[in-house]
């Protein structure tokens, strides 16, 4: 049996339609879980309050309640809170720029500064010029890794200049100059201190056709003067595999087209991107066939496209 | 993902200029694809939470981004936490439990 409405809200049977409204903004304002993430009995008052002010803000349901012919169910509409989301990666996308590192990392600093007291000091921390626990040094390295492990990722082995073989991540969509953090692999630490990150930064190499901006993949793709001039179903190399790409009759030379969804993967926050190809007009073998053609053609539209190219002196 | 007019039939009440306004104000990130936004579960329930800031938390609009500015930084921290609780061996876990539990 679901608790009483009024109870719950804290408002008398006789109360108006806005001390009810009163009521549960108040409670709302204490209790909304994505205010309060993490705390079930926060979520649990708001539910029920939510539920019950469903119940009493329609005064028709009300009224039924009122005589005893419904219950209260004590079931509110079922909906997704945010901090169901917000705690997952892609929560991220909200963080504020330039928050990438804050957080606890100056707290951590503090606390290494002070010689590991803490704030709170108390017994067992050492005291000044006493064996304090001392971080290790961080160590910085290079990786050279091709541009498609780079762009799928994939999992690698290294070896560290003190001979030790490690398996990293690259994680997918990895992009020159990134760096990659793994926690506790640097110099170790002292007195029971933490030991310092390996920070490794990866160097992409270049793709013979591949170019990356952003999440954006850009290949210059060649097509012949016929597949240009009357149209073609021509296979395009992706991170995936090849695809069919549809080149449209009349495309000109530098002519952009787009493969959605076929770019840098989705990853840490960001969608996946597109695959932008721009058609390069290949002449190929001429023979007289195609010069005689072209001959015809050309004497019976003479153009110049170069009209506009034009400089003031 | 998640077109407009999934958004306003999940959303009753949800008026297009609330949701420009939320959009315009950088509260909302849709994504765009040509000249269309698309929306994930994240930022749906995240028009839902700003509606009830505004309505049932009665938070004035030129306070709603100190309100998400404080929000987001309370999921960011509670991301790294999550992040680097996954990244600590059990024993370290368990003494870090105790700890917070004094």
């Amino acid at each position: 049996m679901a608790q009483d409405p009024y109870s719950t809200l804290g408002v008398p049977r006789t109360a108006s339609q806005d001390d009810i409204k009163a009521a549960f903004r108040k409670l709302a304002k204490k209790h909304h879980p994505d205010l309060n993430p993490g705390n079930k009995a926060a979520e649990a008052k708001f539910k029920a309050a939510s539920a019950a002010n469903e119940l009493l803000s329609d005064p028709e349901r009300r009224a039924s309640f009122d005589r005893g012919d419904i219950d209260a169910e004590g079931k509110p509409s079922e909906r997704a809170f945010y901090q169901q989301y917000a705690d997952t990666h892609e929560g991220a996308r909200y963080q504020q720029a330039g928050a990438d590192d804050a957080g606890f990392a100056d707290i951590f600093a503090d606390l290494f500064n002070r010689g590991g007291g803490g704030p709170r000091g108390g017994p067992g921390s050492a005291g000044p010029g006493g064996a304090r626990p001392m971080r290790g040094q961080h160590v910085q390295a290079r990786l050279t890794v091709p541009f498609l492990q780079a762009a799928r990722g994939e999992t690698t082995r290294i070896t560290l200049p003190d001979s030790r073989n490690l398996e990293i991540t690259i994680p997918p969509g990895t992009d020159d100059g990134q760096v990659l953090r793994l926690r506790g692999q640097g110099d170790a630490g002292w007195n029971g201190g933490l030991a310092g990150d390996l920070l490794i930064e990866v160097n992409v190499e270049p793709h013979p056709f591949f170019r990356r901006e952003g999440d954006d993949i850009h290949i210059d793709l060649p097509v012949t003067v016929a597949e240009a001039v009357l149209g073609a179903k021509v296979t395009v190399p992706t991170l995936n595999g090849p695809v069919t790409l549809t080149v449209p009759r009349h495309s000109d030379h530098g002519k952009r087209l787009r493969l959605r969804g076929r770019g840098i993967p989705a990853h840490a926050g960001h969608m996946e991107g597109d695959l932008y190809v721009t058609l390069h007009l290949v002449i190929g073998k001429p023979d007289a066939a195609l010069e005689q053609a072209l001959g015809a053609w050309a004497t019976r539209n003479p153009e110049n496209p170069r009209a506009h190219l034009t400089v003031p002196t | 993902m998640i077109t407009l007019t999934t958004i306003y039939r999940a959303v009753p009440g949800l008026t297009e200029a609330e949701l420009t306004q939320f959009i315009d104000a950088d509260w909302v990130r849709p994504v765009r694809r040509g000249n269309k936004p698309f929306f994930t579960e994240l930022d749906l329930a995240r028009i839902r939470l700003i509606l009830d800031l505004r309505a049932t938390l009665e938070v004035e609009e030129r306070t709603v981004p100190v309100v998400l500015s404080l929000l987001d930084q309370l999921y960011a921290t509670r991301r790294q936490l999550i992040r680097v609780l996954a990244e600590t061996d059990e024993a370290t876990r368990a003494r870090l439990m105790e700890l917070m539990e004094e």
